[in-house]
C-alpha cells in the first residue's frame, strides 16, 4: 500500500534519509533547513540506529562527513548558503578523494548573510566547483516535496555508483512548504566492506588511504585525468530533465527547482493568450542537459531563462543554445520569488515581442 | 673514500661474517622494525621528532595487536605523509580538521581504534575549534599532538606554541607577546574539559622520554576501549631545520627552553 503523508520539504528529505538507510548525518543549524537536523535528532537513532551529530560548525560537519564517508557508509549533511560556503574546502577534498556522500543545500538569498528567504544564487557554487580545483558534484534540483524525498535515495545511489559527492540543490521555499509525498519503504542499514574504504586493514590486504594529496605534478595530473574521465562518464549517463509542453512550442522557458513550477503556470497563462510556450526544467544541473536544450532551440523562436538570482544557469542555457535563437533572462534576487504574471510579462516583452 | 675503506666494503669475508646465521638469530635481535612501520625512507629531516613518534606509535600498534582494528588520521603539516609510513588504514584531513575527521570515523565505527596525529599549527591554531569540541564531546579517540613550536612544513613561521622571544620567519625579532599573543598551552586547557579522560605531555628527545611517550600512547589506545572520553598525548618535539640547529643542539634547546614552558608529565589521569 502507498504511504502518503503531508510533509514539509525539509522533513520529507530527513525522513527519506532515514528510509534510505543513511548511517550518519552531521550538521549545524541554519535557517531555512534546521528542520532536517531537528527531525533527524528526534526520529533517526531510535528507528534505525543512525548516528546524528550536531557539529560545532559547518567546517567540522563536512570534515566529519569526509571521515565517516571514508568508511564506505552512507553519510550526509545539509546546510544553507552561508554554511555551504564554509564547507567548500572540505567538499573539494571529498571530491578529489572520491568519497561518496550526500550534501544538501537549502539555498537562501545572498550574498553575505543575506536573507532566510529562498534563493538560487548558489548555482555557480554548486555546479562550477565552489571549492578549489577542478572537480564536479552531481547536482540534483528537486521541484516538489516528492522529489525532496526521492532524490535522497537516488542521490545515495549515484554517489556510490560513481564514488562522487552528490548535492541536492533546493531552496528555502521548497524546504518549508508542505505537500503530499509518497514515502518509499524503509531500506535496511547494512554494512558492506568496500575495497577502497578505511575500516581497518585486513592482514591479507594492502592498507587503504583516503587522500587528495600527491606532491608530484605528473601523478596529480593522472588523478585529475581520472576525475575528468569520470565526469565525462557521468555526463553520458546521468542527464535528467523534464520538458513540459515543448513539442509544439514556439517559445521556451528554462528554469530549475521551484521556479520551474511557477514558470509552468506562466506558460499555461501564455497558452490561454494563444502564445505556445513550453518549459524545460533541468533536473540534473551537473550533468547539464545541453543537448536537449540545443535540440529544442532549433524548433523555437526564443528562450527565456528565469531564476531567483542575477542570471547564473542562463550561462549554461546560452552555451547549450549556442546562438541559434535569442536567450533572455528574467530574475528576482535577494529572496524574492517571482510570480507567474511577471514571468509572462517578461516573456512577452523580452522574447515574444522581439523574436522574428 | 680511502683505499682501505673500499677494500673493507668489498671484503667478501667481512660481509659473510656479519650475515652469519650463527649471529643473526632471533634471540640476538635487540632492535627491529615494527610491522606497522613500512620499510621506506621517511622524508623527515635528520633528527626530527616526527620519525621517533611514528616509530613508537607503530610499536604500540604492533604490541597491542590492533593493526587491523585501527584507523589513523594524518594532518596537514610535516606529517601529512604519515600514511606512507604506517601500514594501517588512514585518512588525510584538511589543515586543522583531523579531529573532526576522526570523529566522523569513530562515530560510525565505534568498535575500532581511531587516532589523529597533528602538529601545533594544525591542532592549536587553524583547528582549535575542532580540537576543543572534539575533546569536549569526549570523542573516544586518541589525539597525538606534536608540539615543535613552529610551522615546520611551510618553512618555519610562528606557531601558536612558539615561545616568547623565539624567532621564526614571521616573528623575525622574536615573538612579541604584546602584539602576537602568548603561546597557547592548549593541553592544559583541554585537561579542564570533562570530555577528556587522559591528558599527558611527553617528549621524545631522550631514550627515557621515548619510553615514557610510548607508554602514554599505549595507555591512550587501551583507554579507548573503555569509552570514557578523549585521550590526548602531547609530544614536545623539535624542528632542527626551522630552528636552524643541528639535531643535538635542537634537543638541548628543547630541554632548556621548551620544557620549562611546557613541563612534562601527566596533566589529567583517570580517577578510577
Ligand atoms: C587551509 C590551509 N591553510 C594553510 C595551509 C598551509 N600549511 C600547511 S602545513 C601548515 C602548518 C603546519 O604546522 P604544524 O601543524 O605545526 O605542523 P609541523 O609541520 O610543524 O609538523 C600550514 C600553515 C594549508 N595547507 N591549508
Ligand atoms: S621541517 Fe622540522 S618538523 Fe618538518 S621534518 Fe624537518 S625538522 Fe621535522
Ligand atoms: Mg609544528
Amino acid at each position: 500500500m502507498k504511504e502518503l503523508k503531508l510533509m514539509k520539504g525539509n522533513e520529507a528529505l530527513a525522513e527519506a534519509a532515514i528510509r534510505a538507510g543513511c548511517d550518519a548525518y552531521f550538521g549545524y543549524p541554519i535557517t531555512p533547513q534546521s528542520e532536517v537536523l531537528e527531525y533527524l535528532s528526534r526520529e533517526a537513532h531510535a528507528r534505525t540506529g543512525m548516528v546524528v551529530l550536531q557539529a560545532e560548525s559547518e567546517v567540522a560537519a563536512i570534515n566529519m562527513v569526509y571521515g565517516a564517508a571514508g568508511t564506505g557508509k552512507k553519510i550526509m549533511t545539509s546546510s544553507s548558503s552561508p554554511g555551504m560556503s564554509l564547507m567548500q574546502e572540505g567538499v573539494s577534498y571529498i571530491a578529489c578523494a572520491e568519497v561518496p556522500c550526500l550534501l544538501v543545500n537549502v539555498n537562501r538569498g545572498g550574498p553575505g548573510l543575506g536573507t532566510i528567504q529562498p534563493g538560487q544564487g548558489d548555482y555557480f557554487q554548486s555546479v562550477k566547483g565552489g571549492g578549489h580545483g577542478d572537480y564536479k558534484l552531481i547536482v540534483l534540483a528537486p521541484s516538489t516535496v516528492q522529489e525532496m524525498s526521492d532524490f535522497v535515495k537516488q542521490g545515495f545511489d549515484l554517489a556510490f555508483k560513481y564514488r562522487n559527492p552528490v548535492l541536492i540543490l533546493t531552496d528555502g521555499a521548497l524546504g518549508q512548504m508542505m505537500e503530499k509525498v509518497e514515502l518509499f519503504p524503509q531500506q535496511e542499514r547494512k554494512f558492506e566492506r568496500l575495497d577502497w574504504a578505511t575500516v581497518g586493514k585486513p592482514a591479507d590486504k594492502e592498507k587503504n588511504v583516503i587522500t587528495s594529496l600527491n606532491l608530484k605534478a605528473e601523478a596529480m595530473e593522472v588523478i585529475n585525468i581520472h576525475l575528468q574521465e569520470k565526469y565525462r562518464e557521468i555526463e553520458k549517463n546521468e542527464i535528467r530533465y523534464e520538458a513540459i509542453n515543448c513539442e509544439d512550442a514556439d517559445y521556451i522557458i528554462t528554469a530549475y527547482g521551484l521556479v520551474a513550477r511557477i514558470c509552468t503556470k506562466a506558460a499555461q497563462m501564455a497558452r490561454e493568450k494563444g502564445i505556445k510556450v513550453g518549459v524545460i526544467r533541468p533536473i540534473s544541473l551537473f550533468p547539464f542537459p545541453y543537448k536537449a536544450i540545443n535540440d529544442y532551440a532549433s524548433k523555437v523562436h526564443g528562450i527565456l531563462d528565469v531564476e531567483m538570482n542575477a542570471g547564473q544557469m542562463v550561462e549554461d542555457v546560452r552555451l547549450a543554445v549556442n546562438g541559434k535563437v535569442p536567450v533572455e533572462f528574467y530574475g528576482r534576487m535577494g529572496g524574492v520569488v517571482p510570480d507567474p504574471d511577471e514571468i509572462l510579462k517578461a516573456l512577452e516583452e523580452k522574447i515574444v515581442g522581439v523574436a522574428v | 673514500m680511502s683505499m682501505n675503506e673500499r677494500d673493507l666494503l668489498e671484503d667478501k669475508h667481512f660481509e659473510q661474517v656479519i650475515s652469519d646465521e650463527s649471529i643473526c638469530t632471533k634471540e640476538n635481535i635487540v632492535y627491529e622494525k615494527p610491522e606497522t612501520l613500512l620499510d621506506v625512507s621517511m622524508h623527515y629531516c635528520p633528527g626530527c621528532g616526527h620519525g621517533v613518534a611514528h616509530r613508537i606509535l607503530a610499536e604500540v600498534i604492533d604490541e597491542l595487536g590492533i593493526q587491523q582494528e585501527v584507523i589513523g588520521v594524518a594532518p596537514v603539516g610535516c606529517s601529512v605523509l604519515a600514511y606512507n609510513y604506517l601500514n594501517i588504514d588512514m585518512s588525510e584531513a584538511a589543515h586543522g580538521r583531523a579531529s573532526a575527521v576522526a570523529t566522523g570515523i569513530k562515530r560510525v565505527l565505534p568498535e575500532k581504534y581511531v587516532f589523529s596525529y597533528q602538529g601545533d599549527g594544525d591542532l592549536a591554531a587553524i583547528g582549535t575549534g575542532e580540537t576543543i569540541h572534539t575533546c569536549n564531546r569526549g570523542e573516544n579517540i586518541l589525539i597525538i599532538f606534536i608540539n615543535n613550536g613552529i610551522y615546520g612544513m611551510t618553512g618555519g613561521q610562528m606557531a601558536p606554541t612558539t615561545l616568547p622571544g623565539m624567532k621564526s620567519t614571521t616573528s623575525p625579532f622574536g615573538r612579541d607577546v604584546a602584539t602576537m599573543g602568548a603561546p597557547l598551552k592548549i593541553t592544559e586547557l583541554l585537561a579542564q574539559l570533562p570530555g577528556t579522560y587522559y591528558v599527558t605531555r611527553q617528549s621524545v628527545h631522550k631514550p627515557l622520554n621515548v619510553r615514557k611517550a610510548k607508554k602514554a600512547i599505549q595507555k591512550g589506545f587501551e583507554y579507548q576501549k573503555l569509552n570514557k572520553g578523549t585521550c590526548f598525548v602531547e609530544i614536545v618535539s623539535n624542528c632542527p631545520s626551522n630552528w636552524k640547529m643541528t639535531p643535538v643542539e635542537s634537543n638541548k634547546w628543547l630541554d632548556e627552553n621548551m620544557l620549562p614552558f611546557y613541563p612534562l608529565g601527566d596533566i589529567k589521569v583517570p580517577k578510577d
